[in-house]
């Protein structure tokens, strides 16, 4: 619901302060709700901003402050919530395309990139390029799904706590679940009752987390949390603790 | 008082198939309601919430056909949540318990699961229709049972739907029997197509006439399905993303010069522009032409082929076509009546040559006199130029212009477009639809509330500046059935001055804009016949944070006359005051 209003057109330039050793310190900025939690590596990066704090970003009534102070830059329509009025369907395709372009100009390039550049190449893509790439999601014993926007995104960290904020915390539709749990859940280490898993171009269901992210988010279809019970059958692509290491996303 | 016998009245009235005239008819007098409403087949229903399905049932016992509108129109740009609301169970089970005859059932915006079309497949036996547009919630297990069990289907049309594709064999489910499709459109799945069930079902539908593929059907496929159905009239392309060999191409041309019906045409995502030459022949046959996918497609291709497409009607495109492809059209295109011109990047930061500007918009309109509908998405416009097409084409019944950045004036003399907006108005005296966009002030609204005396929808963002805006299109807008608003600064003056205007329209959609809470209790306790739904941002704020301040401006506002007060389905990111 919320989640991709808030995580997405706004967000995406925003984001990749967090995690990454980039200078500057750009305070971490989250939406209202269902944002991507200030705790861990970041906790000390910024306080839970709102899309108050931000006269460009989110609604007019946000926006006067700065339109009454005067000459304002006039905004960007990607950066306005539900602008423009292109309908869901419609801006996915349109999004895919967009970033499947990129990904075939990138793979022209050819270049092989250092850690750094990488970085820098991904934040100049979420400022300039693709903004909103919505996938949908699932969890076991949860009637309704729910879409999140990978490219609001910078890491599985991010997309971690997004799910789990979307699912656990707050959430009367959540069957059975709602108050359970007290502590951060921990999708990606194996340690929880939940493992998140997706769905590849090919049709194979995977563990998330054994990839680079980049690579994930340009193969991934969908996304489901499954009960680890029943993820056995993707225990033979589930690596080592050491191998982990070796393909830590960047 | 009656001069013929019922039979015969009922016979008139069969004539008579337009709902509104039917709705006019049934308030005549007591015998025509009866008349009317028992004899009616078709109903149209644009607010699901408006009416419950018992109520429905009761008035129309012999109903063949329902039409429903779930979500507000909004919700097509993420700015409703999921679980709103707008669930077709209750509808399908309240049908299928009193044993109506349904044969065609036509969502819009509503929620259907698996089991509600497995519901669905087996209440009815003479089912014959669906038609699910922007819907969500079910997958192609769903598909599969609407497939296996309803006998007679012939048409099954899935337009923008958010599909979960599982992937399995919904189209082996069709049985061997069934040979009565006239309409599958099936474009909007995202997974793989078996392809050699699809070819078999394709084969044994002699009555096929409209097809519409997803992009897992790749070229020879296509050809095959071509070749075994040239009776096509409607043909939506899958996708290739190689060249085609010579062969292959000469396969592909072969079929299409025996498809001597085919008069839509629509898909074309991720396509090669070298298939498309493929098409050439029956360019001139074509009335409707949907490329608005075709992101592949350079503005140069696009020209090449459109410019034999003399008969064209229906024209769905991107702005990659860019003014030059515009005048093409306006040259070429003689009987246009619609043109839907989309944004192909919206960043706007790639200083995009090709984009449509107002010099297109203007071709298109001296170009095109039978022009009636249009939606065009551009990057600036002026007012001269809305005065131009006000001028040269005064037939406009729908008129939707968004200019991609909020508040954007006249880009030549920096003025407000209220003039070229109030042009449009003052000459298209048949305007039932108008969206306005660019930087705009009450003045807009005062021409609109004083010229657009057909007006029934209009849309506005991010203009206005005062209450009295908004006032001047309630109180000048007779027709008007649905206003949506978002991000402009009208409140609860604006809201509360014709509480009773309300009950006129189907619903009213205010969003970022400064009503307060207070404001819209107050409308609720006035208008009891109302359903007023606050949707809030948090979905754990509920009622709380709200009791506290009623000075706190409402997010989204959602208002919509009912006859069956609150409902009772609102998830708990809504409150119904």
């Amino acid at each position: 619901m919320i989640t991709e209003l808030e995580m997405g057109k706004a967000e995406s330039e925003l984001e990749l302060g967090l995690g990454l050793s980039l200078g500057g310190g750009t305070a971490s900025k989250i939406g209202k709700s269902g944002g991507v939690g200030g705790s861990g590596a970041w906790g000390e990066r910024g306080r839970l901003l709102t899309a108050k704090d931000f006269p460009s970003v989110g609604s007019k009534r946000a926006a006067d402050s700065a339109s009454h102070a005067g000459a304002s830059p006039p905004r960007s329509s990607s950066q306005v919530v539900g602008w423009p009025p292109i309908g869901s369907h419609r801006m996915n395709s349109l999004v895919n395309n967009q970033a499947a372009k990129s990904a075939r100009e990138e793979e022209e390039a050819g270049k092989k990139k250092v850690k750094d550049d990488e970085t820098k190449d991904v934040t100049k893509k979420a400022n300039g390029k693709v903004q909103v790439g919505f996938i949908k999601v699932n969890m076991d014993g949860v009637a309704i799904g729910r879409k999140v926007d990978l490219n609001a995104h910078s890491s599985y960290e991010n997309l971690a706590q997004t799910l789990e904020d979307m699912f656990f915390r707050n959430n009367p539709g959540t069957i059975g679940l709602t108050g359970q749990f007290t502590k951060p859940l921990r999708l990606l280490d194996g340690s929880s009752e939940f493992v998140l898993t997706y769905e590849d171009k090919e049709g194979d269901w995977m563990l998330v987390g054994d990839v680079p992210w980049r690579m994930f988010i340009t193969s991934v279809k969908r996304l489901r949390v499954m009960k680890t019970s029943e993820a056995n059958g993707l225990a033979a692509r589930h690596q080592e603790p050491n191998e982990r290491q070796r393909n830590q996303p960047v | 008082m009656n001069y013929f016998p019922d039979e015969v009245i009922e016979h008139i009235f069969d004539s008579i198939a337009s709902h509104r005239d039917r709705n006019s008819i049934s308030l005549v007098c007591k015998s025509w309601h009866k008349i009317e409403r028992c004899s009616r087949k078709k109903v149209f229903i644009g607010n699901c919430y408006a009416i419950d399905p018992e109520r429905l049932i009761g008035r129309f016992p012999c109903l063949k056909s329902l039409t429903l509108k779930g979500k507000p129109h909004f919700a097509d740009f993420n700015l409703v949540p999921h679980e709103w609301g707008g669930f077709v169970h209750p509808w399908i089970d309240a049908l299928a318990r009193a044993r109506v005859g349904l044969e065609e059932l036509r969502l819009k915006r509503m929620v259907v699961s698996d089991e509600s079309l497995e519901l669905l497949s087996r209440s009815f036996a003479n089912f014959k229709s669906l038609v699910l547009v922007s819907c969500e919630g079910f997958t192609t297990d769903g598909l599969a049972s609407i497939a296996a069990n309803c006998r007679h289907l012939r048409e099954l049309d899935l337009q923008e739907n958010e599909i979960d594709d599982h992937r399995g064999q919904w189209l082996n489910c069709f049985p061997d029997s069934c040979i009565t499709l006239t309409s599958l459109n099936f474009a909007c799945l995202k997974g793989e197509t078996n392809l050699a069930a699809l070819e078999r079902l394709v084969a044994r539908s002699p009555n096929l006439k409209s097809l519409k593929v997803n992009r897992a059907v790749p070229l020879d496929a296509l050809t095959r399905l071509m070749s075994c159905a040239p009776q096509l009239v409607d043909l939506g392309v899958g996708s290739y993303e190689n060249e085609p060999d010579p062969e292959s191409f000469a396969k592909l041309s072969a079929a299409i010069n025996k498809c001597t019906s085919l008069r839509c045409l629509s898909g074309f995502s991720e396509v090669a522009p070298r298939c498309l030459p493929a098409f050439y022949p029956i360019c001139q046959n074509l009335i409707s032409l949907n490329l608005s996918y075709a992101a592949e497609i350079q503005g140069n291709h696009l020209i090449k082929f459109i410019q034999f497409c003399k008969r064209l009607q229906r024209l769905w495109i991107l702005d990659s076509i860019g003014d030059k492809g515009l005048e093409v059209v306006a040259s070429a295109c003689k009987e246009l009546q619609e043109l839907r011109v989309f944004p192909s990047d919206l960043h706007g930061e790639e200083d995009n040559d090709a984009a449509v500007t107002e010099v297109g918009l203007v071709a298109i309109s001296a170009g095109c006199r039978k022009l009636h509908s249009i939606l065009y998405f551009c990057k600036q416009m002026t007012n001269a130029a809305l005065i131009t097409v006000a001028k040269n084409c005064p037939n406009f019944i729908r008129f939707r212009l968004c200019i991609l950045e909020p508040n954007k004036p006249d880009h030549i003399t920096s003025q407000s477009l209220d003039e070229g907006f109030g042009a449009i108005v003052q000459a298209c005296k048949g305007l039932r639809r108008l969206s306005v966009s660019g930087l705009l002030t009450d003045k807009v609204f005062l021409y609109i509330g004083m010229y657009a005396e057909q007006l029934e929808m209009l849309s506005i963002a991010f203009a206005g500046d005062t209450d009295q805006g908004m006032l001047y299109v309630l109180n000048g807008c007779k027709k008007l059935r649905k206003l949506e608003i978002r991000d402009s600064p009208f409140g609860n003056a604006a809201l509360l001055a014709d509480v009773e205007k309300y009950e006129t329209m189907r619903s009213l959609w205010m969003s970022s804009c400064d009503v307060t809470l207070g404001g819209c209790k107050r409308l609720a306790r006035d208008a009891p016949w109302l359903n007023v739904e606050i949707i809030n941002e948090n979905e754990s704020n509920g009622m709380e944070q709200n009791e506290e301040d009623e000075r706190e401006k409402v997010d989204r506002l959602y208002l919509y006359r009912t006859v069956v007060g609150t409902r009772k389905d609102a998830p708990s990111c809504v409150t119904i005051l």
